[in-house]
């Protein structure tokens, strides 16, 4: 360690000696005694750090501009330090003078997960309290949702395009192509500018867009179903490893904020992941094999839902400096213990992951930080050729599975089949098996138990990441009715394309998971 | 011989539930040969509060890395980190900054 921090530091000092002490002043105001080290040798002090804090947060959502005046913002609030501290910036931002002040208008979600997170009912009431505290004194309009209301979403939430009653929903869709292919052809001068056209595009597309009042409505303090509680733990249940069950909660949750923003009519969701959580996600994802989908996992903005965009303006401010500024300006939090409270350090990939930068983190102090830069590089823009990527039914990413003749992902999938000792049968297409995702699927048709089938039409429609979660599930049955009648949805549609396939003109390679 | 010192001890961000959830503890450090400084406040802690999984809140000789530590309410990277020598009323916090807690 010694040794280590030397080869880093460089001309900092003796080894082991504290690289700043109290003595030093303020790197900023040189006049204050500091009080927290930001970077490796630089010192603030509480003032200077506040406004620097608040800096951060105003620069992000400055530089980005990817928020409009009197847009409707739906912060996401768990109650934990970086989203209660999103929170306390945005009241900060609004209550500013009017040259200075944020001009959005915030709304804020809570969802409770008390269900899969082990909570008692007492515990989740007490949890619900505590928040609802925080929530009345923010003084903006807020929203409680229970994990349980995953099992009422419409399986509109798995679309990118939200679905209209009065049908608009094609043209709007027409639209979103058209921008996309622009994007293409404007890539050739920098993809910042086409990029913020698409959004500030959708941004008005999606007011005159906006779904009415469907399904679960603003149901502040609906009684907790008991029933719906046993279903969602049995979901859990059937989910075998800590990784898959980290990955399921995500999806289900931003789901149920998605649901939430488009019933409300709010076209922006802030998440409140700081710097720390990105790399953290970054490098997991990676390890999940979800690298296809790294730039829109883990970037400023994250459009695929269409209309409804996420943005992470917290994604430069350090999981310390965000405790450090919780605790020293007093903001609110709320404690819940989440999946992984108390297990052990190599429990679940997230966890072994955070482990292993915070441990680098304390010898090398830019570890985080150069991660997270990654991050900062990676484009979100798709790679293949085609209009519209298939997308992945659970996450929305465009589909990483349309691989080439001889790729891992074909390697891995012959050699599964073959391990599996599934003679080749003919498969009702009619076509040869075991020689891709959609023959695995014809495949698996003829297998014989009764979950298998489900299985075999969900997996080729979904990302590699996804099919990985969903294969460490021992049962689908428990999965929200809202992913099954999507299923049925492209299902129905795949067929029909292939009945009409041979008179489509586009390119039959581009769209493999959908035939 | 240092005199006995007497601290605030508070838990954070999840650590607190390695302590039965009980966020802040008055404690009084019995008299011992050398001054009370924070690496032996980390063993004493590890004796007497630490209910559970003391993996979790240290590892060797110090705090779990993720866990942020403030002497009364100032970073201890700015303290002298583990050789901070603890005065009477101190006010340590160990907060932790993962997932979880």
């Amino acid at each position: 360690m010694c040794q280590a921090r030397e080869e880093y530091g460089g001309c900092e000092g003796p080894c082991g000696a504290p690289r700043v002490s109290c003595a030093q002043k303020c790197m900023k105001c040189k006049e204050a005694s500091p009080v927290l080290v930001i970077r490796v040798g630089d010192a603030f002090c509480k003032a200077c750090f506040k406004e620097y804090f608040v800096h951060k947060f105003r620069a992000m959502l400055g530089k980005n501009r990817a928020i409009y005046p009197g847009e409707k913002v739906l912060l996401a609030l768990s109650g934990g330090p970086a989203s209660s501290s999103m929170l306390q910036q945005v009241q900060e931002g609004l209550s500013r003078e009017t040259a200075k002040k944020l001009r959005f208008i915030p709304g804020i979600i809570y969802v409770d997960e008390g269900a899969v997170c082990g909570q008692s009912l007492a515990e989740r009431e007490e949890t619900r309290r505590q928040m609802e505290t925080i929530l009345q004194a923010s003084g903006f309009p807020y929203h409680v949702a229970c994990l349980e209301e995953v099992f009422d979403l419409p399986s509109s939430i798995l679309h990118c395009i939200p679905p209209d009653p009065a049908g608009p929903r094609s043209s709007y869709k027409e639209a979103v192509e058209g921008f996309i292919r622009q994007q293409r052809e404007e890539e050739t001068g920098g993809a910042s500018v086409p990029e913020r056209e698409v959004q500030e595009k959708l941004a008005g597309l999606c007011t005159r867009d906006m779904p009415g009042a469907e399904g679960l409505a603003a149901s502040g303090a609906r009684p907790l179903a008991t029933a719906r509680t046993d279903e969602m733990i049995r979901l859990f249940e059937s989910v075998k490893t800590l990784t898959a069950k980290e990955e399921l909660l995500q999806t289900l949750r931003i789901h149920l904020v998605l649901h939430t923003a488009r019933v409300q009519g709010y076209s922006k969701v802030m998440m409140g992941d700081s710097c720390t959580r990105l790399a953290v996600k970054l490098l997991t994802n990676l390890s999940l094999g979800r690298g296809a989908s790294l730039a829109m996992d883990t970037g400023f903005a994250d459009d695929r839902h269409g209309n409804v965009v996420v943005v992470r303006p917290m994604r430069e401010h350090s999981a310390k400096e965000i405790a450090f500024y919780n605790r020293l300006f007093e903001i609110p939090t709320v404690f819940t213990p989440a999946l992984d409270t108390k297990a052990r350090e190599k429990a679940s990939i997230h966890r072994l992951i955070e482990r292993f930068l915070c441990g680098l983190q304390a010898e090398f102090p830019s570890t985080v930080s150069t991660v997270y830069r990654t991050s900062e590089k990676l484009s979100a823009t798709p790679g293949g050729a085609g209009p519209v990527p298939e997308r992945c039914v659970l996450c929305l990413c465009a589909l990483d599975t349309n691989v080439e003749e001889g790729s891992a992902l074909q390697a891995i999938l012959v050699s599964e089949q073959l391990s599996q000792k599934r003679l080749p049968a003919a498969s009702p297409t009619g076509r040869g098996c075991c020689l891709g995702t959609e023959d695995q699927r014809g495949c698996c048709r003829n297998a014989t138990a009764p979950g298998a089938d489900a299985r075999a039409d969900l997996l080729p429609l979904l990302c590699y990441g996804c099919r990985l979660t969903v294969k460490d599930m021992t049962s689908l049955e428990n999965l929200p009715p809202y992913v099954h009648s999507e299923l049925e949805r492209r299902k129905c549609r795949a067929a029909m394309k292939l009945e009409i396939q041979e008179f489509l003109l586009e390119d039959e390679a581009g769209n493999p998971g959908d035939s | 011989m240092a005199a006995p010192v007497s601290l605030l001890v508070e838990f954070g961000g999840g650590a607190e539930l390695l302590f039965d959830g009980i966020k802040k503890h008055q404690v009084t450090l019995p008299c011992q040969p050398e001054p009370w400084d924070i690496r032996s406040l980390l063993k004493w802690i590890k004796q007497n509060l630490l209910k559970e999984r003391p993996e979790l809140f240290i590892q060797g000789d110090t705090v779990r890395p993720g866990i942020l530590v403030l002497i009364n309410d100032a970073d201890w990277e700015l303290m002298g980190e583990l050789d901070y020598k603890l005065q009477d009323k101190d006010n340590i916090i160990f907060i932790s900054t993962l997932h979880g807690g």
